[in-house]
């Protein structure tokens, strides 16, 4: 018999029911929920009259909607104040847990999860978010799923799921200074497209994935959804295993010495098959910057604009054209040309500590450029900015012109008061370089921390170990 | 959930490819808290020639006439004909939920979204795949003769047109019994739950650290 993935060893350990057709009724161990794409669940579970499966299996907070400055006034929009008040008096009604916007521990609910030990390793962890693929870190599985669906979890504890096909993304070799997860991640992308993970849960591993910090493998995981896949995850190691002890939400004592001997099996069996392996070499990448408005429309900082002449698939080199043209871009521009009006770093994919720490570094001593009009600091969670804070994260950025916010989604997608205006560029820590994702007619360029903190004070895009230097 | 068994209804031809579920439903709509009152502003970009606020009066809005759904009898279509990959895009659900309570019950098209297509069974809303040249004619009738009623019937897997062509369409036998009923996902899925409380029995003593 041949080994098993850990995506097998995950998915089999949650099976309640199979059906003939190969559709399987999952158990779900935890459920993540904000306020965009839960009221409608709640409103039907109340329509039919129904309870919570297992009320103790909900973390709720808001995220998507709520300001990141100013909080003490509340939220102007009249809309998305309704939208936040309606997951309050929700999560009162049906009694779930909730950290409500003043809370030191509310943040984006990618964050928040695994800082509160809420997801574990072993663990299913669904979310009405498509980044929810940001907890397969931890050797999880954890996928987004749509509204009805966080209906069907809340009612019943389970979804119908079919299995995914297996692809292991093994990155092997050190990756040179400067060069950070996210970096790796769109590497990664730019190899297999936006539609390259479609079907598919992949797994990443080797050594330059091992060597990451945990965090670093969230931001790795976050951005599997951006190619395709609706479940990304690391397998579990010590690192995993010492990154969960002590947390609110983790088992401690013996029950935690219990649990790490199972999780300290949650690896991929070294026997496993996969239905499709892709390796990068590690040295080979450089820090990143995206071009266009797909994630995979990406270049490392020493390259160029790349030429939609010279692409020889039609579809695509159309698909080229009209992301120049929104990006107001030529073929050829060397990347370090490109000069940012704005600087985000922030959302799910880079708010984590460690993010803060890689620009702070950059930052450091220096100030942010005169062509920079904005250049802001979102934390994933009240907790995250409390440790910057006491680090003195927040004066290294504050002294170079930096603005210093509360944390929340903000400008990776403008649902708040944060966005683009039309034609404004923006070095962005998040996911998403769609048109109009940061604010209609907004141009976003997808980078590390690193490179958002060197090109906020260099006021072009440029090598971050270049500025350490 | 509304049960669907017949269907006969005006049918609106909207002649694009790839309409994704942004030009469905607009992500400014997204921060309604209810599942109803999204079909004033479907297909809004399309539908208004002057900009729109959530949960503010459509009314006063400037229509495009050019618009197929501003036109009548069209305004009044309960059917909408579609070309390939219809609801591409973003997951969000609304775009359903808008095109429900525009009064749509059935979508035809060549091909849809996967997302689209698994979220509209979920809300009642039938989308019918018929094969291209099948389209084509419906959208040729339709042009022909505007307040034409089209008849969708679920139980014989069939798309009638009057005096003219019935074509057969497929559906997994699972879904279709669903609609055919009524029946509520959740409902069915509650049938099992002896099955749930046993796995979580079993995983009290295998891993108690997640119960
Ligand atoms: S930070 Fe951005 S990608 Fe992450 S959950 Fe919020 S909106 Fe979604």
């Amino acid at each position: 018999m041949t080994g098993q993935t850990l995506y097998d060893k995950l998915w089999q350990a949650h099976v309640v029911r199979e059906q003939d057709d190969g559709n399987a009724l999952l158990y779900i161990d935890r459920h993540l929920v904000h306020e965009v794409t839960s009221p409608q669940a709640f409103e039907g579970l109340r329509l039919a009259g129904r309870q919570p499966w297992r009320a103790d299996s909900v973390l709720a907070v808001p995220d998507h909607n709520v300001p990141t400055e100013n909080r003490g006034a509340g939220i102007a929009d009249p809309v998305s104040r309704v939208q936040v008040e309606t997951l309050e008096s929700n999560v009162a009604a049906f009694g779930l847990k909730f950290f409500p916007m003043q809370d030191l521990r509310q943040g984006i609910v990618h964050v928040i999860g695994p800082e509160q030990g809420a997801t574990l390793p072993g663990m299913t962890v669904v979310c009405g978010d498509s980044h929810t693929s940001t907890h397969g870190a931890l050797g999880a599985l954890a996928f987004g799923i749509g509204t009805s669906e966080v209906e069907h979890v809340l009612a019943t504890q389970c979804l119908w799921q079919g299995k995914s096909r297996s692809m292991l993304v093994r990155v092997e070799g050190g990756l040179r200074p400067g060069v950070t997860a996210k970096d790796v991640v769109l590497a990664i992308i730019g190899r297999i497209g936006t539609a390259g993970g479609n079907g598919y849960a992949i797994e990443f591993g080797g050594s330059a994935i091992r060597s990451l910090s945990v965090e670093g493998r969230m931001t790795v995981c976050n951005m599997a959804i951006e190619a395709g896949a609706r479940a990304g995850m690391v397998a579990v190691d010590e690192k995993t295993i010492e990154y969960v002890r002590g947390r609110p939400q983790c088992p401690s004592g013996e029950m935690f010495e219990r649990a790490a001997a199972a999780w300290r099996d949650l690896v991929s069996d070294p026997d496993a098959r996969f239905d499709r392996v892709v390796e990068l070499d590690a040295a080979q990448i450089e820090p990143q910057v995206s071009w266009g408005t797909s994630p995979e429309m990406v270049v490392g900082i020493t390259g160029q604009v790349p030429d939609p002449d010279k692409e020889a698939d039609p579809v695509r080199a159309d698909g080229m054209r009209n992301a120049l043209r929104y990006m107001g871009l030529t073929a050829g521009t060397a990347i370090r040309d490109i000069r940012p009006d704005k600087v985000f770093i922030g959302s799910c994919t880079n708010s984590r500590i460690e993010d803060l720490r890689a620009a702070a570094a950059v930052v450091r001593g220096r100030r942010k450029a005169e062509n920079i009009q904005l250049a802001m600091v979102v934390p994933g969670s009240g907790l995250v900015k409390q440790q910057a804070e006491a680090e003195g994260l927040d004066r290294i950025f504050l002294d170079a012109g930096f603005e210093w916010r509360e944390p929340g989604c903000s400008m990776c997608l403008a649902m708040n008061a944060d966005r683009l205006e039309p034609g404004e560029r923006c070095a962005s820590t998040s996911n998403r370089n769609f048109e109009g994702r940061q604010g209609q007619g907004g141009r976003t360029h997808l980078v590390s921390p690193a490179l958002a903190a060197a090109a906020a004070v260099a006021g072009h895009f440029i090598d971050p170990a270049e500025l350490e230097g | 959930m509304q049960a669907f068994t017949v269907h006969e209804g005006i049918a609106a031809p909207l002649d694009r490819a790839n309409v994704d579920t942004d030009a469905i439903i607009p992500k400014q709509y997204l921060k309604s808290v209810k599942r109803t009152g999204f079909g004033p502003n479907a297909f809004d970009d399309w539908r208004y020639l002057d900009p729109g606020e959530p949960d503010a009066d459509n009314s006063w809005r400037r229509k495009n006439s050019d618009f197929v759904l501003n036109q009548s009898p069209f305004d009044r279509a309960t059917i909408l004909l579609a070309r390939k990959n219809f609801g591409c895009g973003s997951s969000r659900e609304h775009a359903v939920w808008a095109l429900d309570d525009f009064g749509f019950r059935a979508v035809i098209a060549p091909s849809f979204a996967d997302i689209f297509f698994n979220n509209s069974f979920k809300n009642g809303l039938l989308p019918v795949v018929l094969k291209e040249e099948e389209v084509d004619e419906l959208f040729r009738r339709v042009s022909q003769e505007p307040g034409l009623r089209i008849q969708v019937d679920l139980q014989a897997k069939e798309v009638r047109v009057p005096g003219g062509p019935v074509f057969h369409f497929e559906l997994d036998e699972y879904r279709r019994h669903r609609l055919l009923e009524g029946l509520d996902d959740i409902a069915l899925t509650l049938q099992h739950a002896q099955e749930i409380r046993a796995y979580e029995a079993r995983r009290r003593e295998e891993a108690p650290w997640l119960m």
